[in-house]
């Protein structure tokens, strides 16, 4: 019997998960330490074998992070509000208000269809992006600049100017600018306002009258006719919404029925998920807006799964 | 269908196969195709030897020599080429032990192995892997997933937690390292963990 020359794997693994706890886990990690680390790596392949798996698994540990809670909802939440009547008498009440303020100006309306993408540049400089599907009306008086945004997203890019403030409404909500940029979308009842640089103000209306939150980068905010409320929000997620400027669409951590109603905003061949399992697939990636036939192919690849491709669909079942 | 016309799908730049690898992309390598195969690998020893407790310092062995093997020139088939060096790594012991066990000898003929199933565990990996891993993390110890959920989830520092769970960092850090030990194995080394739904 030969005797071992090295120490069991078992040791060498948990010297390995002690190196990363304190390299990745800790503060204070020095050069000496780097030094030090890499001595032992280099001191036997076993060394760097265990590291690398342990490293490997930390790292697929990560992944856990997408289950945070959205619990960086700061205490300013704004009280749900109650439906008094509904919604859509709302939305017409404020909606004329806004107009009479307005008549007299001259209105232009801007529309994209599915898979469109525009951009405006106003007189004072300001630019603003109209994503898919979306109706927009821009008033531009010199005095006031005021944008409403009737169905679809946009992304603003406001030259602030405090004289003549930019405002942007849907419904009974509305956003002025206080010199920034941000992006709004409003799909039926629900409006997204998320707040990339700068600063706004955020309004909405009803019958108790005006409730308001300034809204400072990484704000999101999700008002229906019911609720409102702000999150904290990731760089990284807002980056990725903006993908569309670019042409793409990005997703972490979504579901196959998430990303298919993303494909679906873009494209009139529509991904429908036919089956409850696969719908809860996991899909990660960034892909071109308008070509869910790619889309479709890799998750065929990936997933074993069985795609039906007609004219004005595609789709798929296991 | 095939799917020749998609080997760009992945955007990596691959070295081809018989090529050399650097440092780095050998880890890389190593990580991305050789570790996926554990639980195969694990399986595969389990089965062809007796004792047990030996298995994971084998798993280390044969580690060793793939990773070794690979720096010189990368396999064109990971699948054989780790199954091939398990397989030979097992003869030897055989040939050195005192004892042969007569099923090992007759198993180690027959190992063949399904050796090119393409690709299996890479589904199984793209396949759901933030399910895969919380179902790893709702299997540790109560305390080191604890730490752990902590540490991965809320994002907090070491220091933070230890306040959270009222113990010293060093204990932290013990859970911690013993957390990433068990994740490590669940995630490689056990077949049920990955496979249970297909």
């Amino acid at each position: 019997m030969q005797p071992r020359h090295h120490r069991s794997a078992a040791e060498i693994g948990n010297r390995a998960a002690e190196w990363l706890v304190k390299r990745n886990d800790n503060e204070g990690w020095s050069d000496i330490d780097q030094t030090q680390l890499d001595s032992w790596l280099a001191e036997e392949p076993a060394h760097k074998i265990a590291y690398l798996r342990i490293e490997a698994a930390s790292k697929r540990a990560d992944r856990l992070g997408a289950l945070r809670r959205p619990t960086e909802v700061r205490s300013r939440f704004i009280p749900a509000l109650k439906v008094v009547a509904v919604a859509a008498a709302i939305v017409v009440v404020f909606g004329a208000y806004f107009f009479t303020t307005l008549s007299g100006v001259p209105e232009k309306t801007y529309v994209t269809g599915v898979g469109g993408h525009e951009t405006l540049t106003l007189r004072d400089g300001s630019r603003i992006e109209l994503n898919t599907d979306t109706s927009l009306r821009i008033t531009d008086s010199g005095a006031k600049r005021v944008v409403s945004l009737d169905k679809g997203e946009a992304y603003f890019q406001i030259v602030h100017d405090a004289v003549h403030p930019f405002v942007v409404l849907a419904g009974n909500h509305r956003v002025t600018d206080l010199g920034t940029k941000f992006l709004v979308r409003r799909n039926n009842d629900t409006l997204r306002v998320a707040l990339l640089q700068g600063q706004a103000q955020f309004d909405t209306e009803d019958s108790r009258g005006t409730q308001q939150a300034t809204l400072n980068p990484g704000d999101v905010v999700v008002a229906t006719a019911t609720s409102l409320s702000i999150i904290q929000t990731p760089n990284q997620t807002l980056t990725d919404e903006l993908g569309w400027r670019r042409g793409l669409v990005v997703f972490r951590h979504a579901t196959l029925a998430e990303a298919a109603a993303e494909f679906n905003r873009y494209n009139l061949q529509k991904i429908v998920v036919a089956d409850s399992h696969i719908a809860q697939l996991n899909v990660n990636g960034l892909l071109r807006a308008n070509d869910p036939q790619t889309f479709v192919r890799s998750m065929k690849m990936f997933f074993n799964i069985r795609a039906e491709v007609r004219p004005e669909e595609i789709i798929l079942s296991r | 269908m095939t799917q020749t016309t998609d080997t760009s799908l992945e955007g990596e730049t691959l070295r081809l196969p018989g090529a050399a690898m650097t440092e780095p992309e050998l880890d890389a390598w190593f990580v991305r195709e050789v570790l996926p195969l554990e639980a195969s690998l694990m399986q595969y020893l389990n089965r062809n030897w007796q004792d047990s407790s030996e298995v994971e310092d084998f798993r280390q062995d044969v580690y060793i020599k793939v990773y070794e093997a690979a720096r010189s020139e990368r396999p064109k088939s990971v699948r054989s080429f780790v199954f091939a060096i398990a397989r030979n790594f097992l003869i030897d012991k055989v040939r050195r032990s005192q004892i042969v066990p007569i099923e090992t000898a007759v198993d180690l003929d027959a190992l063949n192995v399904a050796a090119d199933e393409p690709g299996i565990e890479r589904s199984v990996i793209a396949r759901d892997e933030l399910r895969i891993v919380q179902s790893a993390l709702e299997r540790l110890p109560k305390r080191c997933r604890e730490a752990v959920t902590l540490r991965k989830i809320e994002g907090l520092s070491t220091r933070e937690i230890a306040v959270r769970m009222g113990i010293s960092q060093r204990t932290v850090d013990a859970h911690l390292v013993e957390g990433y030990r068990h994740l490590a194995d669940i995630l490689y080394s056990q077949t049920d963990a990955t496979e249970k739904k297909a």
